[in-house]
């Protein structure tokens, strides 16, 4: 007997096209290139491998970076998290300006908010001639690198949370009021776990934004090899000895981490998302 | 519990939503707010919920003064009209939700709450659906729902903002018997808002008809349909059903004053085909069958006024009537009032 296959009648034509281009494109654009570094890495024997994606200097960086990174993003959660919710709930003036200006991150160039961020925090700096006499010191530190990803990575909290919150509706609020909640009751139980997905994705975001951060903490990180030197420097430095094969090594490690990251995150959104049948 | 409000009033910006609204409402009854949007009735009710603050005036549960308690300490049960269901929990977490959040001393234990939880959906026949999530049930449903997490508290006084609102036309019917049942068993003293007249009138013990954020009357459903108040009560409890009738036309001819107006409900006009004391002539102009009743539309000669009147399906069948043939309408019942009304 001859099957036929099934056609769906759909509204919206060209499923054939699209579908081709999308994976075309998606292969062009990701692929290819990770591909490559792939296949770069290969030319390394094993030991050698290891070796170079082992070295204490190495190692010392991958803290570094996903230390910093994981910092900074927990801390945009919650104050990004904070900002969108004064966006959305207050009425205040200049709300657009501060709205505007959370996206400033976004816009400036890496390299222009380095060296602000340094010069604010160095010595004779703003801040720094404030906070170093007292002991602090985040220009060329590993606070500095921590400083600088948590200034780059707000507008992905504030931007994934905001929508959400907005479609909130009010009533569940005044629900759990009537039922006896208290505000942080309320807060706890029933608009966290609503905006909790949201919050994964862009603390998701601001994560995977930080791990690949390079031109606005170079200037602020001072580089000191195993103490402040993030891991996108030494794949410069690297590449700026010819090692490539070496670069690539390094590269492939910190992508298998960054999948590993945003795996687990995805898990956890998909569980906090259980109840949406 | 019983109720007062006294001299309440609230101004949203230039709009008054109330305006000095007093009311009692005795305790264990089942009382609805009804008027057409715009007319305050919710704004009363957030009031005396404490989900808004009035500009003037106060609210007492119990002659107790209630006014600046708040919402979370008057222990009141509101439903909202979009249920307005914690989506993340189950229904059975829906439910317990007002138990969990009791300091630590108030709370009973989770095997109490269990059991609390269980008789509630007992009550509202929705047991076996515990463990689902709020989007897996239909919209009836989740009102049950809602109105059993409202319970669960054991409030002093329920409110319910259009709690049929979002509901197709045959769940709310089922709905609303079921709730005036479901008071009957637990007397708890409850405010429900409406803009249906029909719902109203079919649930509640007594119906406050409120207009542009004033109370126009209150009274049992026969005394606000049977001796309306003013023009605005008659025409909201019956809306479509208005037959507007100088005091020059029919009957009313010499006894009433000349600017009285007479309002007679659709269904209180007899069609003959011969001509009776009081009766008027009119052309039929269009009938229209709907459901057990039919509609028809005379336009009085002379006059060029339309009248809506109300027929019985046999009766209807009786008088045989066609478009465009002449016919006798004549009110049996009308009432009147002062003055012009504009509608």
């Amino acid at each position: 007997m001859a099957t036929k296959p099934i056609r769906r009648n759909t509204v919206i034509p060209g499923f054939g096209p699209t579908l081709g281009y999308t994976v075309f494109y998606l292969s062009l654009i990701v692929l290819l290139p990770l591909s490559a570094l792939v296949v770069k890495t290969a030319s390394l024997t094993w030991p050698e491998f290891l070796s170079t994606v082992a070295a204490p200097r190495v190692v010392a960086s991958y803290k570094v970076t996903f230390g910093a990174a994981l910092a900074a993003a927990g801390v945009n959660a919650i104050f990004g998290l904070l900002v969108a919710w004064v966006l959305v709930r207050y009425r205040l003036p200049g709300k657009r300006l501060i709205d505007a200006l959370v996206d400033l991150p976004f816009a400036l160039p890496t390299a222009v908010a380095g060296i602000t961020l340094s010069s604010v925090y160095a010595a004779n700096g703003w801040l720094g001639s404030v906070l170093e006499p007292r002991g602090i010191k985040v220009a060329f530190t590993p606070v500095g690198i921590f400083v600088a990803m948590t200034f780059i990575g707000l507008p992905f909290v504030v931007r994934t949370v905001q929508p959400v919150l907005e479609e909130l509706e009010e009533e569940i609020e005044e629900a759990a009021a009537c039922l006896g909640a208290t505000r942080w009751q309320t807060f706890r139980r029933v608009l966290l776990p609503e905006l909790l997905p949201a919050l994964l994705t862009g603390f998701a975001l601001a994560f995977a934004r930080g791990v690949g951060e390079y031109g606005s903490i170079i200037f602020i990180a001072g580089n000191m090899p195993m103490v402040s030197e993030i891991t996108p420097l030494l794949i410069i430095t690297k590449l700026e000895q010819y090692d490539y094969a070496g670069a690539t090594a390094i590269a492939t490690v910190m992508l298998l981490f960054s999948f590993l990251m945003l795996l687990t995150v995805n898990l956890l959104q998909k569980w906090s998302r259980r109840h949406t049948a | 519990m019983s109720i007062e409000i006294v001299s309440v009033n609230k101004q949203f910006g230039s709009f008054t939503a109330l305006s000095d609204v007093n009311l009692t409402v005795p305790s264990g009854e089942l009382t609805a707010l009804l008027g057409p949007s715009g007319s305050g009735k919710t704004t009363l009710l957030r009031i005396i919920a404490g989900l808004e603050t009035p500009d003037a005036g106060s609210i007492r549960f119990d002659g107790e003064e209630t006014t600046d308690r708040h919402v979370r300490e008057r222990q009141v049960g509101f439903v909202f009209q979009h249920y307005a269901l914690f989506r993340h929990m189950t229904v059975e977490q829906n439910v317990a939700f007002g138990l969990t959040v009791k300091p630590r001393k108030d709370r009973p234990s989770k095997k109490e709450i269990k059991e609390r939880v269980h008789e509630l959906l007992r009550l509202v026949q929705l047991e076996g659906l515990a463990d689902r999530y709020p989007s897996q049930l239909s919209g009836g449903q989740r009102q049950r729902v809602a109105l059993a997490r409202a319970l669960a508290v054991e409030p002093k006084v329920l409110l319910l903002d259009e709690p049929f609102g979002a509901l197709d036309a045959k769940v709310r019917v089922e709905l609303r018997r079921w709730l005036r049942r479901l008071h009957d068993e637990i007397h708890v003293t409850s405010v429900f808002v409406t803009h249906d007249q029909e719902e109203a009138l079919e649930v509640a013990d007594r119906i406050v008809v409120m207009n542009k954020g004033r109370i126009e009357q209150v009274g049992t459903p026969a005394e606000v349909y049977d001796q309306p108040a003013n023009p605005f009560v008659f025409d909201f409890l019956g809306s479509v059903n208005l037959f507007h009738c100088r005091s020059e036309q029919g009957q009313a001819r010499a006894a009433v004053p000349e600017l009285s107006v007479g309002y007679v409900r659709s269904h209180d006009i007899e069609v003959e085909r011969r001509q009776n004391d009081g009766a008027v002539e009119a052309e039929v102009r269009h009938i229209q069958a709907v459901g057990p009743a039919v509609r028809v539309e005379l336009l009085v000669r002379g006059t060029g006024k339309t009248v809506e009147a109300e027929l019985s399906r046999d009766g209807a069948d009786r008088l045989a009537l066609g478009v465009g043939e002449t016919v006798y309408a004549r009110p049996r019942k009308m009432q009147r009032f002062v003055g012009d009304y504009q509608i």
